[in-house]
């Protein structure tokens, strides 16, 4: 990906003028980055004003529909856990898109991943009910999941590297033939006969669950979640693989010349993505739905692609996004029952947001008041 | 045995005809832009606004050609926007795709809730089998003329882009930017008019969708079509012809599960309906390699860099 | 379904009304279960006006909506994950919901069980036959419609309107209603005709309006001459049918005007005695039944009125299906083998015995797997 920020933006931390930085150096780099804030604000508001003129158009209050998104994605103490429990999953398939793309793929196999990781979890959970203990079984399946979820993707980055086979159309290819073999075994050999109504793997049961985090109604796929994103950022970042990473997705023939480890690269990061995704699926399975069933392929994967590029491929940048995406469909229930508007609404509005949102990163850069007073000074 | 074997290839033949035309005209579109060094992935969203014209358009004048010009006119629109949105700098193409996909499914959605139970005029299909006896041979050569229009379009799009000069525009500003710009080539017209023709294109695979097979709009119709068709065009190497082939294969091997069920063929259906996928899957493993992996990839292509 | 589309009038109607209520829940959450300010929340898994089961559901939810002082805020294409369990919650804690009506047979477990835990105050009603009154919460409860009913008397009447004998079922998933009305429809054309089979073709989802059509194509190219299904949307179904002139039961609701020349009869739900029922016992100030289910007998299903593909015979043997159905006359008459040779029914059941809830199989007749 060329315009990874990492790669092609200057480093975003100005260095401090030596040992004695200044109070000034700190207004100056919250004033450089405050254009990440101001920018992206401006974009909500200009996407907001574009919305409002379109429900003008269909005979729809503006006014009601700002206070119903306030009031349900954010504005009450059940809004705001209903906004971060829905970007719980989207964190960790963004992840699965923004790993890859730092490296220079373009994967869109989350949704394969998740489907099968948390399957696999399901599916391993099966015979160590009521014989192992709750948690050990727990942690077992989220590695199975993880690391089948790392095969499925991994298997992508492996085709690429190993015979060339483009890694965008194959991730895609496997997510549907991932979500065939789910079904088929969900409806076949592992199929639960007592819920008749909804072929499923059998229920873990409530002493098997992932719980809430204490004091909210969020599962901890959220912290998990968050968690990941720094981690990985740091793994981005500070590390020599994270480096070389880099290297690889800035320029791939360059990397190959200095001798970089490519295809090993290449399959690592597939397989960290397809683990994150497969994490969102153990999740899915082991705090939501308690088994393992068609619903898990309910686009998180997909949904996740677009969280990742508004990211721009920043795991850090990633929570927030979720949540505003989170938040979004949240309060799109509350808008349609109060409006009555019908679900498409909510589509309407997510592509406009989104679209305005990409076409302001034009304007980074554009502005004198954000740029530090010393770099203004040398031009 | 033989007569069960002949009831899957006569319902594959069919299916290649009857389900590879909007898979050819989205992948046709998206060659085109991809040609040019822009990917729209948006193209799902055109394809299902498309659908949502045409069959709105065929409901009210009463004429499915009108409709399929709607719908063409509809996603050279969503093609526009996106050409031109993609032409500021540092925005990023994939990414506007993927937010055009949500707005264009959107609108469609929003606007096509009265259209999902009335019944508009259809575009009728050639009776090519009236020489054969086989009633099922004879509705497999049911062919609508857009099947025939897609192929032509391929034809005109292969043979333009080698011996045109607007072809080697368009291959120019797909392949190098700089090298364009030298040559005293707008790079960004160039894109929005491929990225609008792609659309247009896209939204007529629409009317397809909605005024011939299965004819009838509602939202499932789509169910990630548009999205696989844009993947096609990196199966089919950026070749309109192969385009075609691509298509044709993928619809072909879109009714195999549906007629071995139909043989009483029945254990494990899922996985023969997930045919076109594993199939497609198979022949790129089969038929790639390493050495030769982005040969025909225009250079400018931001998955290419 | 022979209610009309939905205008963009219409819609705009409802909502000023539905504005002008928000602003007096916004006050308070009110509990009591009276019809005086009851807010009932009731969620759809597909869109309003799909032509199909939710659209079914959201026309006969009217009736609730003429109860005075009661109040309805919908929600659609709500999928059968977390999101489920969180509009429902959304819809108790902010709009002040007392009655919750879930509509999808996946919302069941584990989100309106745990839901009604959580929410004692609140009442939950859920479109299947899902409620053990032994496992699973006071507040929550089912209602259902035995849809196979209607398809037997599609199969009495297809089973004389063929030619060929052979039947075909374009069906979504192999779950327990969907296997019942494939089963009973197969039933149904037995009992006027032994030499009829039915040809069943899984698409594997809900709605895939293209695997459908390549469905109906594949089963006619079979040599099947009448063809039904179970998908969310029979119209690409009976449409492909008609086109390739072989006739057709409708599924959910009214196909008759799609399909000229082969319409023969098709299965409808009638919600609206269910939901009148509710609207009553709230207008009354009860709380509607924890379980209600029934098909004939209980007028909660009916057959479209005959086209033009049923033939006298077929027609006169349907109508006698129907008052035979509606004195409980058993469908499932034991023992009965699955396709594979084994006994899964040992004996007569009546038409509304739990025990047919829980059906995995397809019965001999039934070419087709569940896998």
């Amino acid at each position: 990906m060329s315009d990874a920020p990492a790669v092609t933006s200057p480093a975003p931390v100005l260095q401090p003028a030596g040992a004695e930085a200044t109070r000034s150096d700190w207004v100056e780099r919250l004033r450089a980055s405050s254009e990440y804030v101001a920018i992206p604000v401006f974009a909500v508001a200009v996407a907001s004003a574009l919305f409002a003129l379109f429900l003008l158009a269909v005979g729809k209050s503006p006014a009601d529909f700002i206070a119903y998104v306030w009031r349900g994605g954010f504005g009450t103490a059940f809004s705001f856990q209903n906004t971060l429990q829905r970007s719980a999953p989207l964190i960790l398939t963004a992840l699965a898109v923004a790993i890859p793309a730092r490296i220079g793929l373009i994967m869109i196999g989350g949704e394969g991943a998740l489907v099968l990781g948390g399957f696999a979890a399901a599916a391993l959970a099966i015979p160590m009910i009521g014989v192992a203990p709750p948690m050990l079984t727990l942690i077992l399946m989220a590695i199975f999941a993880m690391l089948v979820g790392g095969f499925w993707v991994g298997l992508s980055g492996f085709l690429r590297y190993a015979r060339g086979v483009n890694e965008t159309i194959s991730s895609l290819l496997l997510t549907y033939i991932g979500i065939a073999i789910m079904n088929f075994f969900v409806e076949g050999a592992l199929r639960d006969l007592s819920n008749p109504n909804k072929p499923s793997t059998k229920p873990l049961g409530d002493a098997y669950m992932v719980g809430k985090i204490p004091g909210t109604d969020v599962h901890w796929g959220f912290a998990a979640g968050v968690f990941l994103c720094v981690l990985l950022y740091l793994l981005l970042e500070r590390t020599t693989f994270g480096f070389a990473a880099r290297v690889t997705g800035g320029n791939y023939r360059a990397a190959l010349a200095q001798g970089l480890p490519v295809g090993k690269l290449i399959v690592t990061c597939s397989a960290i993505a397809g683990a994150c995704a497969g994490l969102a699926g153990f999740f899915e399975v082991a705090a939501i739905q308690g088994r393992a069933n068609a619903s898990l392929a309910a686009g998180y994967g997909f949904t996740g692609i677009l969280v990742a590029f508004l990211a721009r491929h920043n795991p850090l940048v990633i929570p927030p996004v979720a949540i505003l995406f989170g938040g979004i469909v949240a309060s799109g229930g509350l808008i349609q029952r109060r409006m009555d508007l019908p679900d498409a609404t909510v589509l309407v509005l997510q592509g406009l947001i989104f679209v305005v949102l990409l076409t302001s990163e034009t304007l980074y850069g554009r502005f004198a008041f954000f740029r530090p007073r010393a770099r203004r000074d040398r031009t | 045995m033989t007569a069960a074997f002949v009831t899957v290839l006569i319902a594959m033949l069919g299916g290649a005809i009857r389900v590879s035309t909007p898979f050819m005209f989205v992948a046709l579109g998206e060659c085109l832009t991809e040609k040019s060094g822009r990917v729209n992935l948006g193209l799902e969203g055109t394809l299902v606004l498309g659908a949502m014209v045409a069959y709105a358009a065929s409901y009210h004048t009463g004429s499915p050609w009108i409709g399929v010009l709607a719908a063409g006119v509809a996603g050279s629109a969503l093609g526009a926007m996106h050409g031109s949105i993609c032409g500021l700098p540092r925005v990023n193409d994939v990414a506007v795709g993927i937010a055009m996909m949500l707005f264009g499914i959107g609108l469609a959605f929003f606007f096509g809730k009265p259209y999902i139970q009335p019944t508009a005029p259809r575009l009728d299909s050639i009776p090519l089998g009236f020489f054969v006896d086989d009633p099922s041979l004879k509705s497999a050569l049911q062919v609508n003329p857009l099947f025939f229009v897609g192929i032509a379009i391929a034809l005109a799009l292969a043979w333009a882009l080698r011996n045109t000069r607007w072809g080697l525009i368009v291959r120019t500003v797909g392949d190098s930017a700089p090298a364009a710009l030298a040559m005293g080539i707008s790079v960004n017209w160039v894109r929005l008019l491929t990225t609008t023709v792609g659309g247009f294109l896209a939204g007529v695979g629409g009317a397809f969708l909605s005024l011939s097979y299965p004819g009838s709009w509602n939202q499932g119709l789509s169910s990630g079509q548009g999205l696989m068709a844009v993947a096609l065009v990196i199966f089919a190497r950026w070749n309109p012809i192969r385009c075609v082939y691509a298509a044709m294969l993928f619809g072909a091997a879109g009714a195999i599960g549906p007629s071995l069920q139909s043989i009483g063929i029945t254990q494990g259906y899922y996985f023969f309906n997930a045919a076109p996928y594993i199939l497609t899957l198979a022949i790129m493993i089969a038929t790639s390699s390493a050495t030769h992996a982005a040969r025909d990839m225009p250079g400018e292509l931001s998955m290419a860099k | 379904m022979s209610a009309p589309e939905i205008s963009r009038r219409a819609l705009l109607k409802t909502s000023t009304l539905g504005l002008a209520g928000a602003a007096l829940a916004l006050g308070g959450v009110g509990r009591a279960f009276a019809a005086k300010d009851l807010t009932v929340g009731v969620v759809y898994v597909g869109a309003r006006d799909d032509f199909g089961w939710n659209q079914a559901h959201a026309v006969a939810i009217k009736a609730l909506k003429a109860v005075p002082g009661v109040k309805v805020v919908e929600e659609e294409n709500v999928p059968e994950t977390d999101a489920v369990s969180k509009s429902m919650e959304s819809m108790i804690n902010l709009d002040g919901a007392g009655l919750i009506l879930a509509t999808s047979f996946g919302y069941y477990t584990p989100f309106v069980v745990d839901l009604a835990k959580k929410y004692p105050d609140v009442e939950f009603r859920h479109a299947a036959p899902l409620w053990n009154k032994d496992k699973d919460p006071k507040n929550a409860g089912s209602y259902f419609g035995y849809l196979n009913q209607a398809h037997y008397v599609d199969g009495v009447a297809a089973g004389l309107s063929t030619k060929s004998n052979k039947l075909g079922f374009v069906a979504a998933k192999p779950i327990a209603s969907v296997l019942s009305n494939i089963n009973s429809f197969l039933l149904g054309a037995r009992s006027v005709n032994p030499n009829a089979t039915v040809q069943v073709i899984f698409t594997g989802d809900w709605s895939l309006p293209v695997r459908e059509a390549e469905a109906a194509n594949a089963l006619v190219d079979a040599g099947c001459d009448v063809v039904t299904c179970h998908v969310d949307g029979p119209k690409v179904v009976i449409e492909t049918a008609e086109k390739r002139g072989a006739k057709t039961c409708g599924h959910n609701a009214s196909q008759a005007p799609l399909a000229p020349k082969g319409f023969i009869t098709g299965a409808e739900y009638k919600w609206e005695t269910i939901y009148k029922g509710y609207a009553a016992d709230i207008a009354a100030g009860k709380l509607p039944p924890n379980f209600i289910a029934g098909g004939y007998e209980a007028d909660f299903v009916r057959n479209t009125p005959f086209g033009a593909g049923a033939t006298p015979e077929g027609q006169k043997a349907a109508l006698a299906a129907i008052e035979g159905l509606k004195a409980r006359k058993p469908i499932y008459v034991g023992p009965l083998k699955d396709n594979k040779g084994k006994v899964v029914i040992d004996k007569t059941y009546d038409n509304l015995d739990p025990f047919l809830d829980k059906m995995d199989y397809l019965l001999e007749g039934v070419v087709g797997s569940t896998t």
